[in-house]
């Protein structure tokens, strides 16, 4: 079964995130690289990614017909995407397992959603 | 499939003396990873060489010699100079005699080692029993391949470090891991089903995969007790994947069994199903895979869904969830129930459900909604019905959830 392992952040983490000290960050990417490794290793990684800032975010909308392409103007937005795991593993325990192994649950801020897949009961 | 270009007529040939020439390589060398690696190669190079020269007099032999050949030349770059003379010797390959019998059994058993995760175990048995590529596994399992790759490789890994080597089950051995060998092949099919609505075209077919070797097992286990649970699980596969043409419609869409268009099921399929499970059944007690493929068969029975045979099909039911405690048993039941008693009786039954495991199961408000639906309570289906699309897991699943609720809501009255 494939789930996502969504980290979301906000203001209030970028803050925290701020005032970590340089061999704390450190310490954060090393183990963010670690659980990857250890996941490749173990045939559950699917992918594996950090996300640029928001800021650096383009909207694309085809609402009017054709492309539009605009920086987000959304700034009241609480909360973004600030990377993910996608792993395929033997169950939903394994993949909340490994999300309480993922740096960013300090913050309490990981989700984990299944992926939808093709079955279909048919009784 | 091993082998892209080779005709079929190679690829079933090379496919069939795999496991074989696995076992007869495991036995003389112990060194499971290292047969399986030389195999691999050998398969690949059988699948030029075969179509080029056609097939070999003695296809297992031809796989013993071509891979003993390569793990010779694997020891022979790993070992110091100074010991190359002496390792010369044994640059030409014994001959290839195979092993009497058939190493089926064993190797399903190595590759499904308790010690192995599932997805692993599925891996390792499409390479080393299935003698599918890395690559074509991950098609069908719809994963990169270097996650498959490594799945494999791990798993060969770990059954070194828990000193497992193939060797020769014992009786209680066999019994105690065969049902996680039958799962195995059940969860290969299933993958293979699950995507018969899907990418079709890019996907290794998981399903007859699933099919070949379980039939390979049910052969293999020859006398064995455990041969009737391994032919149940046959049946199932054979009466389940009778039904795909018809369980999806033109657009893609689930159709549901009471809507399919019957004269669409396969039935040479289905005869050869509803035949091993009445053998199955005639020979002992059955298990919940044989179970399940009965419950299949009356519904292959009947050329209507109104012709159904409910009251056999819930008696199947309560036999079944008398000694398996799935979910999907439980609420299988709930609408045989429902058939036999009326849909009233059913939902106090699920109303009734007080086992947190399966009163949350993401497929009991589609249940409700069916039931509720056939009780003409109209605006509680199409909450269910909601509800049951939210919490689906498949795509083709929540579309039929919201398509259900969506008629309910325009055509039907409003009670």
């Amino acid at each position: 079964m494939k789930f996502m392992i969504l980290l979301h952040s906000n203001a209030h983490f970028a803050q925290r995130w701020e005032a970590l000290t340089p061999e704390q960050r450190t310490g954060f990417g090393a183990d963010h690289l670690a659980l990857t490794r250890e996941l490749a290793g173990s045939g559950e990684l699917v992918a594996s990614e950090g996300l640029a800032d928001p800021s650096l975010a383009r909207w694309v909308s085809t609402a009017e017909g054709s492309p539009v392409v605009a920086d987000g103007p959304f700034a009241e937005t609480k909360e973004h995407l600030a990377g993910f795991y996608l792993v395929d593993v033997a169950d939903a325990e394994r993949a909340e397992e490994i999300a309480a192994r993922v740096p960013d649950a300090v913050w309490g801020l990981v989700e984990v959603r299944p992926v939808l897949d093709m079955s279909g009961w048919d009784m | 499939m091993s082998g892209a270009g080779a005709g079929p007529a190679v690829v079933e040939a090379l496919r069939a003396a795999a496991p074989a020439a696995l076992g007869t390589l495991a036995r003389r060398h112990r060194d499971f990873g290292a047969c399986e690696d030389a195999l691999q190669e050998a398969l690949v190079a059988a699948s030029q060489t075969w179509a080029a020269d056609g097939l070999p007099t003695n296809p297992t032999g031809w796989l013993v010699t071509t891979a003993t050949r390569r793990l010779v030349e694997g020891l022979r770059r790993d070992t110091a100079r100074r010991r190359r003379e002496e390792l010369d010797a044994r640059r030409e390959p014994p001959p290839a005699e195979v092993a009497p019998g058939d190493d089926t059994v064993a190797l399903l058993l190595l590759c499904c080692h308790p010690a192995l995760r599932t997805p692993s175990q599925v891996a390792l048995t499409l390479r080393a029993v299935g003698g599918l590529t890395t690559a074509e596994i991950a098609r069908g399992l719809l994963l990169p391949e270097a996650t498959v790759a490594q799945r494999i490789s791990r798993a060969k890994a770990k059954l070194t470090e828990v000193g497992r080597t193939f060797a020769d089950p014992d009786d209680d051995e066999r019994r105690a891991r065969l049902p996680a060998v039958l799962a195995v092949l059940s969860l290969v099919f299933t993958e293979g089903h699950t995507a018969s609505a899907g990418d079709v075209l890019a996907r290794t077919d998981l399903t007859e995969e699933a099919i070949r070797l379980t039939r390979r097992l049910a052969d293999a286990l020859a006398d064995a007790p455990e041969r009737g649970e391994a032919l149940g699980l046959l049946a199932l596969m054979l009466l389940t994947d009778a039904r795909r043409a018809a369980r999806t419609g033109p657009d893609g869409r689930l159709v549901p069994l009471a809507e399919q268009d019957r004269t669409r099921w396969d039935a040479t399929r289905l005869a050869e199903g509803t035949a091993l499970v009445t053998e199955v059944l005639r020979e002992g007690v059955p298990g919940p895979y044989t179970v399940q493929a009965a419950i299949a068969a009356v519904h292959a029975e009947a050329g209507r869904a109104q012709d159904t045979d409910w009251p056999q099909v819930l008696a199947l039911y309560d036999t079944l969830v008398g000694f398996w405690p799935d979910p999907m048993a439980r609420l299988g039941r709930l609408v045989a129930l429902g058939e036999v008693r009326g849909p009233e009786a059913a939902l106090a039954a699920l109303d009734a459900l007080d086992e947190p495991g399966l009163r949350d199961h993401h497929r009991v408000p589609a249940v409700r909604g069916h039931l509720a639906e056939a009780a003409g309570r109209s605006d509680e289906a199409v909450a269910a019905y909601r509800e049951a699309a939210r919490r689906a897991l498949s795509d083709p699943e929540r579309a039929y959830l919201l398509d259900r609720a969506s008629r309910l809501r325009t055509a039907g009255p409003v009670t």
